[in-house]
């Protein structure tokens, strides 16, 4: 019996091990080695002497790192609400009719997931043409329709910057949570609808009052999906508006605030590995408290059938 | 799949709605197919048609600015960093992916939930966020410069989600058909091998595509983790393509054009798997 066990526990060992043994070393070592990093003051790349709390402290509360930290947060605060309620509910609503079978719905469920095949170089390349202010599709277009007042240098706008570069990433996105929802809507078992459609209830009722709850769990997940790309974003910022946010700072996120401390350094220009891993700290504890938030919200939503 | 219901009150409002979903959805479409076909074209144009009419169709089509990328500018080499690192991290994902799965989902024992949610924790943490820890470490390893610290961060990029997935869709399998393996005369390994896994083809088909597309294209970890040029993979190095191709714009169409057609081909040869895994309840 109890060299069974033992042969038993080394053939799970064998199969969970070499998986697990990566995401130790690579996910959960760095978890720490971020937490204890932002406790020392750092040289270029030699640790310092402990410094408790002080790195967390100049995030906070000392110039320039405080005005750049919490204009980049509320950045990412605006990446994380205009996703939710543009791609989100737009994702929902295509997804929903695609299951519905809308015309062409065969050919739409295809077409719709190709821009996420795209790799960020080539959308920020695509679209900073697009969008360039004289000869940019865009302003072409605008122009050419007669509304001359529209067009806009749009990366050029502290106001909007922001606005554009998130609208290009739901384009290249949306295909996503159109998938995760029309694969959701798809398995509400169809007596469920049927009962309620006999009942005589409407569409819209059957939507809000049978569908929704039934797919939560796509929503939960689609949820922090959401938070925890918008307060990751570092590429799209990068690709189209360069490293520091252009203009002068209007699109800079945590993501690339969090790059430019690790490796170019906000204030005198060398690596600050202190301050950077306490914005590190920072993202890890936002991205986590939010979706553990998000994941406990929705749960008590949930319907069982 | 819904079937058609004739819903009470399928008024003029309903018709409406319907479409209005369709008019948005063709526009969707178009603006996904127009920028693919306007790289395609613009990458057949010469320099001055590029500048001249950058919206039109080629007038001479000049199939020689693909020659050009691929030997001038290097692009046999980025491609091949790609495909090496790629096809490396997606097997490891994969294999070590299914195999954690496999020993998680299979075996009921103490320790399957805290490892399970150990792996899931990956999801929820997100890499770029430790790029200090992981470039001490590949540092330290001395593995700066070299695909093996990338083959390295895209396995642990990968592996959480694919085993939230397959770990998913592997508990829904029937126990009886494992039993009926086992009197046949399977071992472990080969009840993973010859049962479960070519049960799970959906959702492998699934991992595979959610996870190449991001290993290919990210552009990240090479960029802080390769400096020389001949180790650049391809988002990394048609990047630095910008600068030298600065007035050559139909170059960079080319290079993008290239770096596109790989996965345009995996997603169109899978999407039917693809969009099945996902309704296999995969994600659920």
């Amino acid at each position: 019996m109890k060299r069974n066990a033992i042969g038993r526990n080394l053939r799970i060992a064998f199969f969970v091990l070499p998986g697990l043994s990566i995401v130790v070393v690579f996910i959960v070592l760095p978890l720490f080695m971020s937490l204890f990093n932002s406790l020392y003051e750092w040289r270029s790349t030699t640790r310092g002497a402990y410094v408790g709390m002080e790195n967390f402290r100049r995030i906070f509360a000392q110039f320039p790192y405080q005005e750049r930290f919490f204009n980049a947060l509320g950045n990412n605060v605006r990446w994380f609400l205009v996703t939710m309620l543009v791609q989100n509910v737009l994702g929902l609503s295509f997804g929903y009719f695609l299951s519905n079978g809308i015309p062409g719905s065969k050919v739409f469920q295809r077409v719709f997931f190709i821009p996420v095949l795209f790799s960020i170089v080539a959308v920020g390349f695509l679209w900073r043409l697009y969008l360039n202010p004289n000869q940019g599709l865009i302003n072409v277009l605008l122009r050419a329709v007669g509304l001359d007042g529209l067009a806009k240098p749009w990366l050029g706008e502290a106001e909007i910057a922001t606005f554009v570069i998130i609208a290009v990433n739901i384009w290249r996105w949306l295909g996503f949570p159109i998938l995760v929802f029309y694969a959701a809507i798809n398995n509400v078992p169809n007596e469920c609808i049927e009962a309620a459609h006999l009942d005589g209830a409407r569409e819209s009722t059957v939507f809000f009052r049978v569908i929704l709850p039934l797919i939560v769990p796509a929503m939960t997940i689609i949820t922090v999906l959401t938070m925890i790309g918008s307060l990751n974003v570092f590429e799209q910022v990068y690709t189209m508006a360069g490293l520091t946010g252009n203009p002068f700072y209007a699109t800079d996120t945590l993501g690339t605030l969090f790059y430019r401390t690790a490796f170019g350094g906000v204030d005198t220009g060398i690596p600050e590995i202190g301050v950077g891993s306490a914005i590190g700290v920072v993202i890890y504890l936002l991205t986590l408290l939010c979706s553990l938030g998000s994941i406990l919200g929705f749960r008590t939503r949930e319907t069982e059938l | 799949m819904i079937t058609e219901f004739r819903y009470r009150g399928s008024s003029a409002l309903r018709k409406a709605v319907y479409a209005l979903v369709e008019l948005l959805m063709v526009t969707y479409a178009i603006m996904v197919l127009y920028p693919l076909f306007n790289m395609f074209m613009s990458s057949l144009k010469s320099t001055r048609e590029m500048f001249q009419h950058p919206f039109a169709l080629p007038t001479e089509w000049m199939f020689e600015n693909y020659r050009a990328v691929w030997v001038e500018g290097r692009f046999g080499r980025y491609i091949w960093n790609s495909v090496s690192v790629t096809l490396v991290s997606m097997v490891i994902v994969v294999l070590f992916g299914s195999m954690a799965a496999f020993g998680i989902a299979r075996y009921r024992y103490k320790l399957s939930t805290p490892i399970y949610l150990l792996f899931l924790s990956g999801i929820m943490l997100p890499l770029k966020a430790a790029i200090i820890p992981l470039f001490l470490i590949v540092r330290n390893l001395q593995l700066l410069d070299s695909h093996v610290a990338l083959v390295c961060v895209f396995a642990a990029m990968g592996l959480p989600s694919t085993v939230f997935i397959l770990a998913g869709f592997m508990r829904t399998i029937p126990r009886d058909l494992e039993d009926a393996a086992r009197i046949d005369g399977s071992n472990d390994f080969g009840i993973y091998r010859r049962v479960i896994i070519p049960l799970s083809a959906p959702s492998i088909a699934l991992v595979t595509i959610y996870n190449t597309v991001p290993i290919w294209n990210d552009f990240f970890f090479p960029l802080v983790f390769i400096r020389q040029d001949t180790l650049k993979t391809l988002p990394v190095g048609i990047s630095s393509f910008f600068g030298q191709y600065q007035i050559h714009w139909e170059l960079v169409f080319t290079a993008l054009s290239i770096a596109i057609l790989p996965m345009l081909v995996l997603y169109l040869f899978m999407s039917r798997y693809f969009i099945k895994g996902i309704t296999a309840g995969a994600i659920k």
